[in-house]
């Protein structure tokens, strides 16, 4: 099955075109985005659209954010293939055909898996 | 690229014997390995963190590429759970030492090697001066302290670290701590708070995930030895084992690293249990004030036909696997799902060993759920003391 990464949608009411951005979700937290391994979510920056993101699946609020709305400091986003930290973090503008991968932190290797994020 | 310190410049190259270079041929044709490259392979020393699912590929195929020197770092003994992925135990070898079991594997191989097994637990006293003796370090372990221990004993010893992990059906691998690049702590300055999720309730590994990350980290070892290709360092491979696709994210040397970066605060090992904010995990977390009961006393008061409600927190699948006929609702839904619960009766919560339940007594007390217990040892306990027919998992 083709999934595109970047899809635009025409807005009837407004006659533009919004335009959305994949995120990719790691398999640790698809128990909270409704088991889906991508969710594409509008916004012009990383930060509007990981609020759509946590807006769709509320679950996924508390693992990427902390209590006071901030960005959890080991949530590790990348846009493309590059670390948001070096671009310009939540204010990084996203272009046509932008991919955001949550990279989480995984530990497993000899014996109990352990992931947490 | 960064490459291990060049071991010919500090004496003669050793020489293969007659043996060996047939041994070796299908390397020693190609131009890439070649009589120099295979000679720097038997010079090399490289130290296995873990014989298990990433140790095993990575030990049994550097063995056979033929370095010379391999050490394992290992104190555990293999059971019937790891022959599911660590292929170098035998079902012969189930309560053997890992270490004893993998040098049988690895001799018979290759009897050329000087195999050099360290029976011990990896830690801050210890790491230091193991690390001097090896050239590389290849990281297989399990557990977040273990990760940043072995990442900053590499920084501070200037041995490159060939990390791999996984999880599920998803793994990651790099090179880290190279001369210029990125060490872990550039990718991940801190750990992940401990319980925000219930990591055993997602536990479990596609059995041939490790194979393919651990192989991965074999390669990259053999390259950064023959100064050859590309190296993973500071790049973050991800590998997705169910959509069977690959992708690659840039990483970079923070500058703020306090490890490896311009301002250093971190100048000699610390305890890695409390950085990550583990210490005291064996013992239950919520211990002092959790009511508990054992498996004893629970089969007791069901016997007597007690009324007692049996709350199973686990996952469906392990329900399937294995249950004591309680009621199930997974740790992670038990939030949404309390209502479904009835605070007058008496509630004893489960799991596999009494971690996850540990979490959701202290939940259902915080509700206002008075008459609530967990169950000691979880369902495992029952299997080994109660019901022996019971599956163990």
């Amino acid at each position: 099955m083709f999934i595109p990464f970047h899809t635009c949608i025409f807005h009837q009411y407004h006659s533009i075109f919004i335009c959305m951005t994949q995120i990719q979700i790691p398999s640790p937290l698809r128990q909270y985005s409704g088991k889906q391994a991508a969710v594409d979510v509008p916004g012009k920056t990383v930060g509007e659209a990981l609020a759509g993101l946590v807006s769709l699946h509320p679950e996924l609020k508390r693992h990427l954010y902390t209590d006071d709305g901030k960005l959890r400091a080991f949530v590790n986003v990348y846009v493309n293939d590059e670390d948001m930290r070096y671009l310009q973090k939540e204010a990084t503008a996203l272009k046509d055909g932008d991919t955001i991968s949550i990279v989480p932190s995984i530990a497993g290797g000899c014996g109990v898996m352990i992931c947490r994020l | 690229m960064a490459t291990v310190p060049d071991v010919n410049s500090v004496k003669a190259p050793p020489v293969l014997s007659n043996d060996e270079i047939l041994r070796y041929s299908r390397h020693l044709i190609m131009p890439e390995v070649g009589m120099e490259g295979q000679q720097k392979l038997k010079a090399a020393k490289v130290l296995c963190i873990g014989a298990g699912g990433l140790g095993s590929p990575l030990a049994l195929y550097l063995t056979a590429a033929g370095v010379g020197t391999l050490g394992i770092v290992d104190f555990d003994v293999v059971d019937y759970t790891n022959l599911q992925r660590q292929i170098i135990h035998t079902t012969a070898d189930v309560g053997r030492k890992k270490l004893d079991s993998a040098s049988d594997k690895l001799k018979a191989i290759n009897p050329f090697l000087n195999l050099r097994t360290f029976d011990t637990k990896l830690t801050s006293a210890n790491a230091l001066e193991l690390f001097r003796e090896f050239d590389i370090v290849a990281d297989g372990t399990d557990n977040f302290p273990t990760r940043y221990l072995v990442n900053d004993a590499c920084v501070l010893t200037g041995k490159p670290n060939v990390y791999g992990s996984i999880f599920r059906f998803e793994g990651q691998a790099s090179v880290f701590a190279t001369k210029d690049g990125p060490c872990y702590r550039c990718l991940y300055p801190e750990p992940p708070p401990p319980g925000l999720v219930p990591s055993c309730a997602e536990g479990g590994v596609l059995g041939i995930l490790p194979g393919l990350v651990g192989v991965i980290q074999a390669t990259e070892t053999i390259k950064l030895i023959l100064g050859q290709g590309d190296s993973l360092a500071g790049r973050l491979l991800l590998v997705d084992a169910l959509g069977m696709k690959f992708r690659e994210l840039k990483l970079r040397k923070n500058p703020d690293c306090p490890v490896c970066g311009t301002h250093r605060t971190i100048t000699k090992l610390i305890d890695y249990e409390e950085f990550c904010g583990v210490r005291g995990q064996e013992a239950p977390v919520y211990g002092g004030d959790l009511p508990l009961i054992s498996v004893e006393e629970l089969k007791k008061k069901l016997d007597a036909k007690a009324d007692i409600f049996v709350l199973d927190v686990r996952e469906p699948h392990e329900y399937q696997i294995c249950n004591l006929g309680g009621y199930l609702i997974p740790l992670g839904d038990l939030p949404k799902r309390i209502s479904e619960l009835d605070s007058s009766r008496q509630i004893v919560a489960h799991c596999k060993m009494g971690g996850r339940s540990a979490k959701a007594v202290a939940f259902l007390k915080q509700a206002g759920f008075a008459k609530v217990s967990n169950l000691t040892g979880g369902i495992t306990a029952w299997a080994e003391r109660i019901d022996t027919k019971m599956p163990k998992y």
